[in-house]
């Protein structure tokens, strides 16, 4: 079928005998579900690349530090049920963050082998929307993965079955303010020192995210307790701490939730914003 | 003329300034497949509009080349309307569809094929055409069996589950015209599309054009090979300074802007005649625009004998050499050396000299030409001229001026 054969939906627009009639409606659901399957195909194509990049720190800090640094005395004993939540975190938020914005850099760059999607029948907007869906789906997956690997290397599960409906929740909203946040540096900074001022950007969000400390803790040091309240993975790391081991010190899940909700509205907004900025000119 | 001064043919009825009424419910075929009116694109932070006021169409089914030189503002109108370029004032209709106003649904309509490769390196070949399909929502079935179509029709399916990292450029572009018809678009907008391939590539390429063509498909063709687009090409725009210069069929351009013809004389001057004198004495005719030296003339202007025969080539003999040497800086010794030619007392001296001299090509001035009346009713009084001063023609070609000519005397010679 000729896509110029759709039959025009009819308008019972009062004005629309002035105004031209508007175009037949394009297939923009049919056009979102296959730029969707794309994204997921070339995900799972390359699927033991994308575990061996979410699995590989993480499983070694958590070794380091709850195995080779509590047998040496250096760390507590109870020190896992601190370290895994906030890996899991870590692995989720980074995850997403990196395969969104990884492959725009590459694509909106040099490839520039997304404009045959940004063709497509569809608002500008919802090519944006389906990577950071699949970005989230990805950070999901590495939640899900690490958490049982996690468990293994440090040889106790925090939380159990009755802790996943609470992890689900904070683990797509970490993975989706890590996509969105992806997306805006990826769109934002300038391709030609990108990998420079990426990790200006990202490493300061790993390190300062409370993945290794409860937030609670810092009470000593004030200023630094400021900084970690100004990035958006503390509340994952906290939450999910909350979720897997509330025994731990944490901030409370409301508010956890209230923030990266905000986050997840305000990054998205930026994203969307910066992508059709780039993708339209 | 004038890098960005107005020809007539632009307001003439070619040029389809006038907006014409866009497509009820913006079905296909019922207006103009492309049209921009007024069209502005100022980028920000420039001090001038990319895109100047431009109106332009282009009708359903024609091959449409659009012509201007780095920074006419070309890509700049195909971006603006196949979406991806944001107009700062005007319309952009595309097979009756507002691109401003209905990017999503234009898209439908048109595809475009970039000059640089932007297939998704993710995917194999067929993947990157199936998917597109996909993104434009043409059914399964029928997207499985256009690919294995275009596949074979552009030589392509050995290699339709290989890498497309691994292809040729000559291979890319046909893969990515391949693409652009997936999902049968109303236009094709293509740039470039046979730029730095090799001759079995562009004639596929052309080929396909012609057969868009004749299916109705509308296509728009940015390139710099005027041979090409002279070829392809139905009606051609040419733009500069995002303004629209000229707009008509390649053969009224030519024949619009640089005369009707040129007429190519390579002539061997009479004694004492020079390069100059001789010119002067053919645009005098009537039927003759302008014309000018092309080789002979140019190397040694000046006084009659400077631009006289055989000076080059006699330089073979000692003798002479002086003698040329001395030519050079004073006329009146240019003058004599030329007469000495035909002076008995020379005669062996001449004679002494390679046989080239007196026949061969250095002796020889070329002239073009440029005329406003047919190029035989020039070529009798052109001949009477030379025989009335003793030259002798040796070679004559009537040439057409190309599209080459026209694009160079509209957008000027300067490199950008």
């Amino acid at each position: 079928m000729s896509l110029a054969e759709v039959t025009p939906v009819p308008s019972s627009d009062a004005t629309a005998a002035s105004a031209p009639p508007a175009p037949p409606r394009p297939p923009v659901a049919r056009a979102f579900g296959a730029i969707l399957w794309r994204d997921l195909f070339v995900a799972g194509k390359d699927i033991w690349f994308v575990l061996a990049q979410v699995l590989m720190t993480p499983l070694f800090m958590l070794f380091i530090f709850t195995q080779v640094l509590t047998m040496q005395g250096i760390v507590g004993v109870g020190f896992a049920d601190i370290l895994l939540p906030g890996t899991v975190a870590l692995a989720t938020f980074t995850t997403a963050l990196q395969s969104v914005a990884v492959p725009l850099v590459k694509e909106f760059g040099f490839t520039r082998e997304i404009e045959d999607r940004l063709l497509s029948p569809l608002p500008t907007a919802l090519v944006a929307v389906g990577k950071l869906m699949v970005a989230t789906l990805r950070g999901l997956f590495a939640a899900v993965v690490v958490y049982p690997l996690g468990a293994l290397v440090v040889g106790s599960a925090p939380g159990g079955w009755s802790a996943l409906p609470l992890s689900l929740v904070v683990v797509l909203l970490a993975g989706w303010v890590g996509a969105a946040l992806g997306m805006t540096l990826a769109t934002v900074l300038p391709l030609q020192r990108i990998q420079a001022t990426f990790s200006l950007f990202v490493t300061p969000i790993i390190w300062t995210g409370c993945v290794h400390y409860p937030w609670q803790r810092l009470a000593e040091m004030p200023w630094f307790q400021v900084a970690t309240a100004a990035n958006p993975m503390t509340y994952a790391a906290e939450a999910l701490r909350a979720a897997m081991a509330p025994h731990v010190t944490h901030l409370p899940i409301g508010l956890c939730l209230l923030v990266l909700s905000g986050v997840a509205a305000a990054a998205t907004a930026a994203a969307l914003r910066a992508f059709a900025r780039r993708a339209v000119r | 003329m004038s890098s960005t001064g107005t020809h007539p043919l632009v307001d003439g009825p070619g040029a389809a300034a006038a907006p014409a009424a866009p497509a009820p419910g913006g079905q296909p075929g019922s207006g103009p497949a492309v049209e921009v009116v007024d069209l502005v694109k100022r980028y920000p932070g420039q001090d001038r509009n990319a895109i100047d006021s431009l109106s332009f169409a282009v009708r359903p089914g024609e091959v449409f080349g659009l012509l201007g030189p780095n920074g006419a503002g070309k890509s700049t109108t195909v971006g603006v309307l196949t979406t991806t370029i944001r107009a700062s004032s005007g319309t952009a209709r595309v097979d009756g569809v507002d691109v401003v106003r209905h990017p999503v649904a234009a898209r439908t309509r048109f595809a475009v094929v970039p000059q640089y490769n932007n297939l998704d390196r993710a995917l194999t070949p067929r993947q990157n055409l199936l998917s597109h399909a996909a993104y434009h929502g043409v059914p399964r079935a029928e997207r499985r069996r256009r690919a294995d179509r275009l596949l074979t029709e552009f030589g392509l399916d050995k290699q339709a589950d290989s890498r497309v990292d691994f292809f040729s450029g000559g291979m890319s572009q046909r893969l990515m015209i391949a693409r652009a018809l997936m999902h049968d678009p109303r236009v094709v907008f293509l740039d470039e599309p046979t730029n730095g391939l090799e001759p079995q590539a562009r004639l596929l390429i052309r080929t396909r054009i012609r057969q868009l063509r004749e299916r109705g498909v509308t296509v728009v063709l940015t390139s710099h090979e005027m041979t090409e687009v002279a070829e392809l090409a139905d009606r051609v725009a040419i733009v500069d300074h995002g303004r629209l210069l000229t707009l008509d069929t390649p053969a009224n351009l030519v024949r619009g802007v640089a005369g009707r013809a040129v007429l190519d004389l390579a002539v061997r001057p009479g004694p004492g005649d020079g390069a100059t004198d001789l010119l002067a004495a053919l645009t005098a005719l009537d039927g003759v625009r302008t014309g000018e030296v092309t080789t002979g003339g140019a190397a040694a202007p000046g006084p009659a004998g400077r631009g006289g025969p055989g000076l080059a080539g006699l330089a073979a003999d000692p003798r002479i050499a002086a003698r040329i040497a001395a030519a050079r800086s004073d006329p009146r010794k240019a003058a004599k050396l030329a007469a000495a030619r035909n002076d008995p007392r020379f005669a062996a001296l001449f004679a002494a000299a390679p046989a080239a001299t007196a026949d061969g090509p250095a002796g020889e001035i070329r002239l073009r030409l440029h005329l406003d009346a047919d190029p035989a009713a020039v070529l009798g009084p052109a001949l009477t001229v030379l025989t009335g001063r003793a030259a002798r023609l040796t070679d004559v070609h009537i040439g057409k001026p190309g599209l080459e000519d026209i694009f160079l005397s509209l957008t000027g010679k300067e490199i950008r």
